[in-house]
């Protein structure tokens, strides 16, 4: 891609980037580390790493409860942090709920609003592409409500099939509920498009967003989605820390999903009353420290600038994906290069299964990883068990990319292709 | 690259030994990998007295999942339910014959599992966690 195209530069290079992340100067296998694996959870730099420890060792305290001056500080800072997720999201802080991941976050519309709104013969849509994060909730409310689940199509090159998806809100789905990006094809869904889709059909628009966080820039009024899930240790923040995003309006008719300290306003025998916005859905003592270093991620990622971040991945996506076309036999799967391709690279070598290619690749000191990437309904979909899947950071370099593919041309020597 | 795609057990891969269902059969199974979703489906034929006079198995997997299958249905001809389901893990590591590390020992021990499966008609412990059922429960299935 030539410079002019590009729409954004990062502050700094790679080279000074790289050096911000301890882990990736480690040797596998007496060979430098190419770690492929960001799908599954990204490398943490040292802002969220020096955010962590300083936290621990100088911070610590719990939140919301003490007057002394170590709570009140922590307290301040567990804030702070949301201000910042609320400021990256362009959202009312209100509307920003820290859970567990994006599974939790999933899991409490599911069960909140769900339980509350959905009842028998009623519908929601989801996709062929969806993680099984974003389909065993609303399978499993389905199941209780008597409702129904229908799915939207994957197309041939990997792009949800939006024609497909038009004929069912014509069934007057309730809830429509999509990945931002896919975790397996890379494919940056239009979710705007589908919002006013959606909506024009009276569903509420659900996002699950795990991969899209680390990648894209997400103004939630633009994006139109009524709740949008995140994760932050694909963030570049560290695991146990993740957001619902979710429209005012409709968190506050919403009842609490976990009942215990913090998310009420009284407590009396006969009667219990909920905490305000964002309390009532934080029972219990919160992932305070988490908090803190993923709104330290966040900042990190900010001053990078994601449209950059994308940018700089559109570019190393597409010099993968024709790096990856000389490999003989080699299937990828997903959308050909573009704006609204990730670096998300799924393929299968004929002959030989997806763990047998990642095991030769980890002696090569390339991490990938295999299976069916928790999206079963999608491998179905691709006509194949499991696949191999090299998914992208912004600390990642061509010169990794040439590895992962000397590596292939490894395995078919192995394999005697 | 090292011991573990060594000859025999790509042989195996490419060409598994009694690969395809079997079209008469008294005992079946099939079961999978959840960290993977590999799936195997072995074919049992018993003989008067009871004892394994057939089997075979179909399924996609990868080198070592079906290589490890392919040599244990090699060997099991002439032993019964119960001494099926009394094989120890150590006999499928053994027949591989290389060190399976802890991130594939479920790809190893795929085929034991479904084979115990058999025996049993229900799903089996895994033999890296810990004890198979008491085998005296076979006999009352």
């Amino acid at each position: 891609m030539e410079a002019a195209t590009r729409t954004a530069a990062l502050p700094r290079s790679i080279e000074e980037i790289r050096a911000e992340f301890p882990i990736l100067s480690q040797e596998v296998h007496g060979l430098p580390l190419a770690y492929l694996d960001n799908g599954a959870t990204a490398q943490k730099p040292l802002a969220v790493i020096e955010a962590l420890d300083r936290y621990w060792r100088e911070q610590n305290a719990n939140v919301h409860r003490g007057v002394h001056t170590l709570s009140e500080q922590a307290t301040s800072l567990y804030e702070e942090a949301r201000a910042t997720v609320a400021g990256h999201l362009g959202a009312d802080r209100r509307e920003v709920i820290f859970v567990r991941n994006a599974t939790e976050a999933l899991n409490l519309v599911a069960y909140s609003w769900g339980r509350g709104n959905l009842g028998e013969g009623d519908r929601i849509a989801l996709t062929e592409m969806e993680h099984h994060s974003n389909i065993v909730p609303w399978y499993q409310l389905a199941r209780e409500k008597g409702a129904e689940l229908d799915w939207v199509a994957v197309t041939d090159e990997g792009r949800l099939d939006l024609d497909h998806l038009a004929k069912l809100l014509e069934r007057g789905p309730k809830l429509v509920s999509i990945a931002h990006v896919s975790n397996v094809l890379g494919t940056i869904n239009p979710v705007a498009e589908i919002a006013r889709m959606a909506h024009d059909a009276g569903a509420l628009l659900v996002v699950d967003g795990a991969q899209a966080g680390p990648k894209l820039e997400l103004d939630i009024g633009e994006l139109g989605a009524d709740f949008y899930a995140l994760t932050s240790h694909k963030m570049y923040g560290p695991t146990g820390l993740g957001v619902l995003f979710g429209r005012r309006e409709l968190l506050e008719e919403m009842p609490p999903f976990i009942g215990g300290g913090s998310m009420i306003r009284k407590v009396r025998r006969e009667l219990i009353t909920w905490a305000d916005l964002p309390a009532k859905f934080e029972g219990g003592t919160p992932a305070i420290g988490e908090a803190i270093g993923f709104a330290a991620a966040v900042r990190w990622l900010d001053e990078l600038g994601l449209d950059a971040v994308h940018a700089e991945e559109v570019e190393l996506t597409g010099y993968a994906l024709e790096r990856l076309g000389e490999v003989p036999g080699l299937t990828v799967f997903g959308p050909p290069a573009g704006d609204d391709r990730g670096g998300i690279l799924s393929f299968a070598l004929e002959g030989v299964h997806g763990h047998d290619v990642a095991e030769i690749l980890d002696r090569h000191g390339v991490a990938v990883r295999a299976g069916h990437h928790c999206a079963q309904i999608l491998m179905d979909r691709l006509g194949v068990p499991a696949t191999t899947r090299a998914s992208l950071a912004v600390y990642n370099t061509s010169s990794e990319i040439d590895r992962l593919v000397e590596g292939l041309l490894d395995v078919r020597r192995v394999f005697e292709l | 690259m090292d011991e573990l795609y060594r000859d025999q057990i790509l042989e195996h891969y490419k060409r598994p030994h009694n690969f395809g269902p079997l079209e008469q059969y008294d005992l079946e199974f099939e079961d999978n990998n959840p960290f993977c979703g590999d799936e195997q489906h072995i074919f049992i034929k018993l003989d008067d007295e009871g004892r394994v006079s057939e089997i075979s198995f179909e399924g996609q997997g990868c080198a070592i999942s079906t290589a490890a299958t392919s040599l244990l249905t090699d060997e099991l001809a002439g032993k019964s339910r119960e001494e099926l389901l009394k094989l120890p893990k150590e006999y499928v590591l053994d027949l591989l014959g290389i060190d399976i590390s802890a991130t594939r020992m479920k790809c190893a021990l795929l085929g034991l599992k479904v084979i115990k499966g058999a025996s049993l008609g229900a799903p089996a412990d895994w033999e890296d966690e810990g004890e198979q059922g008491d085998p005296s429960q076979a006999a009352a299935v």
